[in-house]
């Protein structure tokens, strides 16, 4: 008990918008909080005035934030931004599970298992070498337009494909730090009692490597969570879709605004809660020790 | 060097069959790390039922001879023979070789994501296909009898560093290995735990089991070793039973590590 604002740290935990750190004594609290809502008061205060006074912004109001037309436009793009989420979840999925099966293969040791890591490695490079821009345009258009018997035409199947395959190659990486951070001995001692590469991998390794990475996995999370949204291109009527068609309709823009809104009020709160997570596992880790 | 308890001639003349009483043998057994050259020439008998400590200063190859009998690390030349069969050649499976061992490590052994039955119970099920229930009645009795049993369903991270070295004994122990292993298994621990994981081997050599033991505490060596090595610099330097390694070393080498030992109060 020689440092009380460690304590109080402690049982706070962090606080929404990162570390709280130590809790002050409470008056220069109180004044602290004062001067905190006062500065926030003006700053934004002044800058919404600079902004609501301006010559542009009737113009802007118009063209961006017209309530006529966010109702106008709100429930079409709120269609398109369902198939975003529905995109997102299964994406998502496929990557964890795909990723893992790439980075499992990538940590295989010895000379027997040398095509499957180099099949691994290969993959990794090439897929991240490409934007994944040109990646879902390549499949989402392709392979439809080769009309193979048997294989799926549809765009938003190749789109999806495209996402998995780009998302997977980097989170094997991630996977694979995962694996790396592990102790050797951790390894040895599985291998000693029997275990092959791949049990020692299943039921040792990548348990914990998980562990040490779901902070890097969730921000993939909020990565993905926007970047479905690209399979635009190939006219999939999603969010960002629906919002383009209704500014081609219109030539206003709050379309737009209305699929801004939509996205920053999923991603928003996966950000802050991988931070609230993040931040209370560094402090388990500390209370363990060293 | 050969003739001290069991001659490597007497095992080759049988033909490397039915090998009666010797359990592991070494044959010019070299390793190197990139340069460095780690064992050289390592000659080394281990007969059923012998309980063998490997001594010598950190970095004399201890840990790697140890790694090497497991299969842990390749070696760069010469062979190993187990139950008169040689394990070091790539067409023996390590996994195979590895389920008649146990090793416990200086440290990190157990695995922090498992409780102690699930550690204890792992290599049982999924490579011994021993059914849960006969696994776990299995750990239990272990656990019971090094006084473990009230911890079976803690994590390794709730258990004292003692704890956790007892536990990765009885997990080496739980699918019945015929020859053991110890990496330094009281180095990491603080010296007040040292005993309790030091009177499990002990116990272990009460009733026969086959013991190769790389340690710094030369009292405990003493004690439980039939026969010690002295490792310097990759080599065998000296070889014998406790009594003439502790009491009339005959290397200059060997007495001044001794030596050492004694000045620092540990013998």
């Amino acid at each position: 008990m020689t440092e009380p604002a460690a304590v109080h740290e402690h049982v706070r935990g962090p606080g929404l918008f990162g570390p709280r750190g130590p809790r002050p004594v409470r008056e220069q609290g109180a004044r602290g909080a004062l001067i905190a809502v006062l500065s926030t008061l003006v700053f934004f205060g002044v800058a919404l005035w600079a902004i609501l006074t301006s010559e542009a912004w009737p113009a802007v109001q118009q063209q961006f934030f017209s309530s006529f037309h966010f109702r106008e436009a709100f429930p079409e793009v709120l269609a398109g931004f369902w198939l975003d989420v529905r995109m997102f979840l299964v994406a998502q999925v496929l990557i964890l599970a795909f990723a893992l099966i790439v980075a499992m293969a990538r940590a295989l040791r010895g000379p027997a298992f040398f095509p499957i890591r180099a099949m691994a490695v290969v993959f990794i490079d090439l897929v991240r070498g490409v934007p994944i821009i040109l990646l879902i345009l390549l499949l989402g258009f392709g392979v439809p337009s080769l009309q193979l018997p048997g294989v799926p035409n549809s765009p938003l199947f190749w789109g999806l494909a495209a996402l998995v395959i780009s998302y997977s190659a980097y989170t094997a990486e991630v996977y694979r730090a995962g694996i790396e951070s592990v102790h050797e001995s951790q390894r040895m001692s599985a291998r000693s009692l029997g275990l092959t590469q791949i049990q020692a991998l299943r039921y040792v390794l990548v348990p914990q490597a998980i562990r040490n990475v779901i902070p890097a996995l969730l921000n993939g999370f909020v990565s993905l969570q926007k970047d479905v949204a690209l399979v635009f291109v190939l006219g999939i009527r999603e969010g960002v879709r629906a919002a383009e068609i209704y500014n081609a309709r219109t030539f206003n823009y709050t379309g737009y605004i209305a699929a801004t809104l939509l996205f920053l009020l999923v991603s928003i709160p996966v950000a802050r809660w991988t931070d609230w997570y993040t931040e209370r596992d560094r402090r388990r880790k500390q209370a363990v020790g060293p | 060097m050969d003739g001290l308890v069991h001659g490597a001639g007497s095992a080759q003349e049988t033909g490397g069959g039915a090998v009666s009483d010797l359990k592991l043998q070494l044959r010019d057994v070299r390793k190197s790390f990139d340069d460095k050259v780690v064992l050289s020439d390592i000659d080394l008998d281990v007969g059923l039922h012998e309980a063998i400590c490997l001594i010598g200063s950190s970095g004399s190859g201890k840990s790697t001879l140890l790694k090497c009998v497991n299969l842990l690390l390749g070696i760069d030349g010469g062979e190993i023979v187990l139950d008169g069969r040689v394990i070091t050649t790539s067409d023996v499976s390590a996994d195979a070789v590895r389920q008649g061992m146990g090793i416990v490590f200086q440290a990190f052994n157990l695995f922090p994501h498992m409780t102690v039955i699930d550690n204890v119970t792992l290599s049982p099920r999924k490579v011994h296909g021993i059914g849960k229930d006969a696994a776990e009645a299995k750990a239990m009795e272990l656990l019971s009898r090094f006084g473990l049993e009230e911890k079976a369903g803690e994590y390794p991270d709730r258990l004292s560093g003692g704890q956790q070295q007892r536990v990765a004994v009885v997990r080496a122990l739980a699918t019945e290995p015929q020859l053991m292993l110890f990496d330094e298994v009281t180095s990491a621990l603080d010296p007040e735990l040292v005993a309790e994981v030091l009177d499990v081997i002990r116990e272990l050599k009460s009733e026969g089991k086959t013991m190769l033991i790389a340690t710094h505490e030369m009292g405990f060596a003493r004690d439980v070793a039939d026969r010690v090595c002295f490792l310097d610099a990759g080599e065998i330097l000296e070889q014998g039973p406790p009594g003439e390694i502790f009491t009339a070393p005959r290397e200059p080498r060997t007495q001044q590590f001794l030596q050492r030992i004694v000045d620092a109060g540990r013998l």
